[in-house]
Parts: C-alpha cells; sequence; structure tokens
C-alpha cells in the first residue's frame, strides 16, 4: 500500500491564468501548502476571501516531521473546521518519564485542567495534519469557497510593488506571471520568499545534530512520552520515545555535532541504534529517517508590506516544546481575520501591524522557551552539565528539582498584554487568565462548548447582564452571546469569566483573544473598544 | 523579599565549616563538583525567593577574583 505521504494530492494543473494575455490579480497569494500555509487559506476562503496557494509539490509532508499538537491550535482548527479528524486519530497522552543513565528518576502527569473539548496535546503526524486540511480545502471547494491550491507551482521571482505584489512563477509547463493584492509566505524555515525579498533571519545555530526516526513496531510500550538524559545506548547525548498512530513510534537521538550525516543516516547504521534502545527481542521496521540540526532565530519584522510571513518562515525554534507548527497555526489565527478586514476596507492597514508585534511577542516567547530547553538538554559547558546532572539526581529523590528538569516546555498560547488592540482592564476580580490580550478558555455549557459558540467575528459575551443582540460600529459587526448561571453547569464559565464580579461583558476578537471586559454594559465605552481592536483608535 | 543576610549567621561557624570540608573527604573532583552543585540546589530551593537569589547571585559575582 502506498502511504499517504508518497500520493499526489494535489497535481499540477494548467490554470487558466497561464494562458491569459494580461497577467491576473488574485486577492491574496499564499506560498506553501504546509500545515501553515494551508490554514490560511482555510482561514480566508472561509471568509469568502480568495485564496490561491501555490507549492513547488503536490504531496504532504515526507515524514512525520511535526508530531505534538497543543490544545489551542486544535481549537484553531475546530474554527477551521477540520479539528474532530484530527482529533479522532491523534493519539492523546498524558504521562511523562524521565530517564536518567540506567534508571527512570521520575513520572509526571500533565494533569490537564476538567472542562475544555479538546485535550492538553495530541501526537499526529505531519502527513495527516495536512491530509485533513487539504481535506478541508476540497469540502471548501465543493462549497463553492474561493479557494485552490497549485501543486508544481514554484516562485521564482517577488517583488512588493507597494499596491500589489508581483510574482513570477515556475511550472512543468513553462514560467507565468501573476500579481496579489497580498502575499502571505507561509514556505518554512528556508523561505525562497524571505531569500528572494533579501531580508534577514537572525539568530542562534545550535551545534548539534538530531536522528529522528519513524519505527513501526508492535510493542507493549505505554503510549507515553519517555525521555532520556545520559542513557547507556546514547551515552553522554539524550533520546525521546512519543507514540503516534497507527504503531509508529517517533524516536530522537541526539548525535552531536562533530557527525557524518550521510553516514549516521544509513540503516546499517541507524538499526543497531534503535536495537541498543528498544532491545533485541523488538521487532521494528524503519519507515523514515532524517537528521536535523536547528536554530532559534526570527524576523526582524512579519510584514513587509504586502507580504507578510508566518510559521517557520518568519521564526524558528528548536523542535523541544513543540512550538513550531503550534505556533504557526496562532500566527495565521491573528492574521486571518486582520487582513479580511483591512482587504474589505472596515480597518485602517495599520491592523496589519498589530500582527508584528502581537506575534513577535508569540516568537520571542518560544525561542526564550526552546533555547532553555536546549540549553538544559545539550548543556554547552562544563558547568552547566555539572549542574544539570545534579538537578536531574535530585530530582528521583526530591519533589522540589522537577520543575527544574527541561526536556521542553510544551506550547502554550501566548497572552498578549501591552497589545495596542487592548483596551484597559475594567473588571475589578475578573480571573488574570483571561483578561484583555488572553485567549478564550473553553468551558463547558449545557450542551456544547463556550469556544465551539464564538464562531469567525466579533463576539459580545456577557455574563448576568442586558446588553443588545446584535451591535454595528463603522461596518463591524458585534453578536453578542449571552450566558448566565444556568449555562454553567460545572462552574468553570464563573470560574475562568467571572472570577469575584457577579457580572462581566467581554469583547472577544474573531480569533478568540480578549480585548476587553467590563463589569456592565456600557454602550459609549464598547464601541470605542471594538474600535481600538480593529486599530481604528490609536492608543494615548 | 526577604532581604540576603550578609552578616554572620551560622551559630558554630567553625563546626559547620569542618563538616563542610568533611563532606568532601575522598571525593574525587568531578564528584566534589557534583555534589556543590546538588548542594547550592538544596540551598536555592530553601531560600526560594527570587529577589533574595537574585541578591546572593550577584553578591558572589561581585565578591570573585576573577
Amino acid at each position: 500500500m502506498k502511504k499517504i505521504f508518497e500520493e499526489p494530492l494535489y497535481p499540477y494543473a494548467r490554470s487558466p491564468d497561464q494562458d491569459c494575455v494580461h497577467t491576473i490579480r488574485h486577492p491574496v497569494v499564499v506560498i506553501g501548502a504546509g500545515p501553515i500555509g494551508l490554514a490560511a487559506a482555510i482561514d480566508l476562503a472561509q471568509q469568502d476571501v480568495p485564496v490561491v496557494v501555490l507549492d513547488e509539490n503536490d504531496k504532504v509532508s515526507f515524514g512525520s516531521r511535526a508530531i505534538c499538537f497543543a490544545k489551542r491550535p486544535l481549537e484553531i482548527l475546530d474554527r477551521l473546521g477540520c479539528g474532530q479528524p484530527m482529533v479522532e486519530k491523534g493519539v492523546e497522552w498524558e504521562t511523562g518519564k524521565v530517564f536518567f543513565d540506567e534508571r527512570q528518576v521520575y513520572e509526571f502527569n500533565l494533569l490537564p485542567e476538567e472542562g475544555h473539548e479538546r485535550p492538553a496535546f495530541i501526537n499526529l503526524q505531519q502527513y495527516y495534519f495536512e491530509q485533513y486540511l487539504v481535506e478541508r480545502v476540497r469540502e471548501l471547494e465543493a462549497e463553492g469557497k474561493p479557494i485552490e491550491i497549485r501543486g508544481g507551482n514554484k516562485l521564482l521571482r517577488v517583488e512588493e510593488k507597494g499596491d500589489h505584489v508581483a510574482l513570477l512563477v515556475d511550472t512543468p509547463e513553462g514560467e507565468y506571471d501573476l500579481r496579489a493584492d497580498w502575499l502571505i509566505a507561509c514556505d518554512g524555515a528556508g523561505s525562497p520568499t524571505r531569500a528572494m525579498l533579501g531580508l534577514d533571519f537572525v539568530g542562534r545555530v545550535f551545534e548539534d545534530n538530531f536522528l529522528i526516526a519513524d519505527v513501526v513496531m508492535e510493542a507493549d510500550f505505554p503510549t507515553e512520552r519517555w525521555f532520556w538524559f545520559d542513557p547507556p545506548f546514547n551515552r553522554g547525548q539524550s533520546a525521546l520515545l512519543h507514540k503516534q498512530p497507527d504503531g509508529v513510534w517517533r524516536i530522537d537521538l541526539q548525535l552531536g555535532w562533530d557527525i557524518d550525516k550521510d553516514e549516521e543516516k544509513k540503516p546499517e547504521n541507524v538499526i543497531p541504534r534503535l536495537r541498543a534502545m528498544l532491545g533485541d527481542e523488538v521487532k521494528f521496521e524503519l519507515e523514515w529517517v532524517s537528521i536535523y540540526t536547528f536554530q532559534c532565530r526570527r524576523m526582524e519584522r512579519f510584514r513587509h508590506g504586502r507580504v507578510i510571513f508566518a510559521g517557520d518562515s518568519a521564526h524558528q525554534v528548536s523542535p523541544f516544546g513543540a512550538r513550531g507548527a503550534n505556533s504557526g497555526l496562532q500566527d495565521t489565527d491573528n492574521l486571518a481575520w486582520k487582513l479580511k478586514l483591512v482587504m474589505d476596507g472596515l480597518a485602517p492597514e495599520r491592523l496589519l501591524d498589530s500582527y508584528d508585534v502581537e506575534r513577535i511577542q508569540g516568537a520571542d516567547e518560544n525561542i526564550l522557551n526552546s533555547s532553555r530547553s536546549t540549553d538544559f538538554i545539550t548543556p554547552k559547558s562544563e558547568m552547566s552539565r555539572i549542574l544539570r546532572d545534579a538537578v536531574l539526581d535530585l530530582s528521583e529523590h526530591h519533589p522540589f528539582a522537577r520543575p527544574l528538569v527541561n526536556s521542553g516546555r510544551l506550547s502554550v498560547p501566548c497572552i498578549h498584554d501591552g497589545s495596542p488592540l487592548n483596551t484597559e482592564d475594567a473588571l475589578p476580580g475578573g480571573p488574570a487568565r483571561s483578561r484583555p490580550g488572553a485567549p478564550c478558555p473553553d468551558a463547558p455549557l449545557a450542551e456544547s462548548f463556550l469556544l465551539r459558540r464564538l464562531g469567525d467575528g466579533f463576539t459580545l459575551l456577557t455574563f448576568n447582564c442586558d446588553a443588545p443582540d446584535v451591535l454595528q460600529e463603522d461596518g463591524i459587526t458585534l453578536r453578542r452571546l449571552a450566558l448566565s448561571t444556568r449555562d454553567d453547569p460545572t462552574g468553570a464559565l464563573a470560574e475562568r469569566y467571572l472570577g469575584e464580579a457577579r457580572s462581566a461583558v467581554y469583547l472577544i476578537r474573531p480569533d478568540q483573544h480578549v480585548a476587553a471586559r467590563f463589569e456592565s454594559y456600557d454602550e459609549v465605552r464598547l464601541r470605542a473598544a471594538l474600535r481600538r481592536s480593529c486599530g481604528k483608535e490609536i492608543p494615548a | 523579599m526577604s532581604p540576603l543576610i550578609l552578616t554572620p549567621n551560622i551559630a558554630g561557624a567553625d563546626d559547620f565549616y569542618a563538616e563542610l570540608l568533611a563532606v568532601h573527604d575522598g571525593l574525587s573532583k568531578s564528584e566534589s563538583d557534583a555534589f556543590n552543585a546538588r548542594l547550592l540546589l538544596i540551598l536555592a530551593n530553601h531560600v526560594g525567593d527570587r529577589g533574595t537569589l537574585a541578591a546572593a547571585l550577584e553578591a558572589a559575582r561581585d565578591t570573585g577574583a576573577g
């Protein structure tokens, strides 16, 4: 049977654009049909923004690559209409074990908070992730939504022209010109778009190599995340074992810096390493092997006129903590609604500058966290290794040391404190976790979950409080979701949104982040907050 | 924050210092380094307060020969 990543999913087909005498201009062109490019395209097309995705290949990603998807991105995928197949296929896990040398030093449970529709994490191969996104694209096409993927379309040249972007695209049948009002570059860490525009990408390179292998085996390892520091089968280095769907296990082995990559990748060298790790009696088959080095870096700005970067093309992190694809999905979640408002003439172009502010904050947080994990996993000096080993030794016996063990701080969404779109918190006693700038925490309602009820537009969420059902402000529609104690079977809503307050009014952005909150409805203040959240009022 | 104590605070200072030396007896350099690191982490956790810890880091940095 052919694997999904061997099957062309969006093979090259000639576009009428290639036969036009005049260059065709599209509202939005996305470069790259990876997870981030597809998410961006789906988000826009769902809102009736015509979008064309160009990718030089025609298949989903080869090998598992990104495998760990966190709760917030799953919630974003729910909004994009494709969270369910991901969660159904994905493997849920909660227990992690940490080994040092020959022994297990401790075990932890993620202890996800109750009352969320989505789990804290699922493991899912990137090829499935992309496949479900492509299926969602096909579904939207069938509904008549303006979305198109062009496989075998390679970007050769890109120029920002002030009022549009000019592209030259290569295909198996020759080159053609295209124009775009807006270009979203989701073409990965090695972004050709970024290189063609001569833009910077600076940061820190880590001198290390990791071997990643997808191994198919019938083994009774439990569904847990196992992390080894300095194990007997990989002395002086680290190792990670993680379960994926279909009996595929992901193994990461740290190799150090001075190695011969091509040699190490050969099955005759990989298999003995895996045998030493898994034991002689375990039967396994290699599905995919790759060696990677990594860097932590970002662009100085993500928006360059009408070219906007999202995902790895804008920022790159080490894999520890699953902050790559997870943060890229938060980029497009942040960008799509802003771009739509600007394109519709309902918000000034400077709203897009808040994408830079908010997602650079997110990228910096991710780079900080993943750099710290990397420094713990691969100590850079004798003293950092001594301290690291001391933490691990202590963690076996004393709980205090366990929070210091850092094998990856798993991805959590960024709270955009200080964003120019926020209105100052005006809910005395309100919970800190849902303050302006925060992503809305999910909570069970009587028959559904809160985030399911928020949708793609602006929401006025009211608790125990009167307000109009619809409000129009300068072309933007705000719809009310009225909730009361009756809708709160578990008390989680009150805990997550009211705190010590008795009533609350939340202004929620289309990306489900809180823009403002008040104790009661005040039309003047609310209208001002809505204008600010669209970049129409510059904060004092 | 509780202020960092930089005045004498250990009763029986000579005895404590002797104990500190004695635990290193018979240890190799790398075993002693590992011991010191564990001790440091245990004491730091006991202090807990980040302000006090920051003041301790600063005091240690500012008094070294390097």
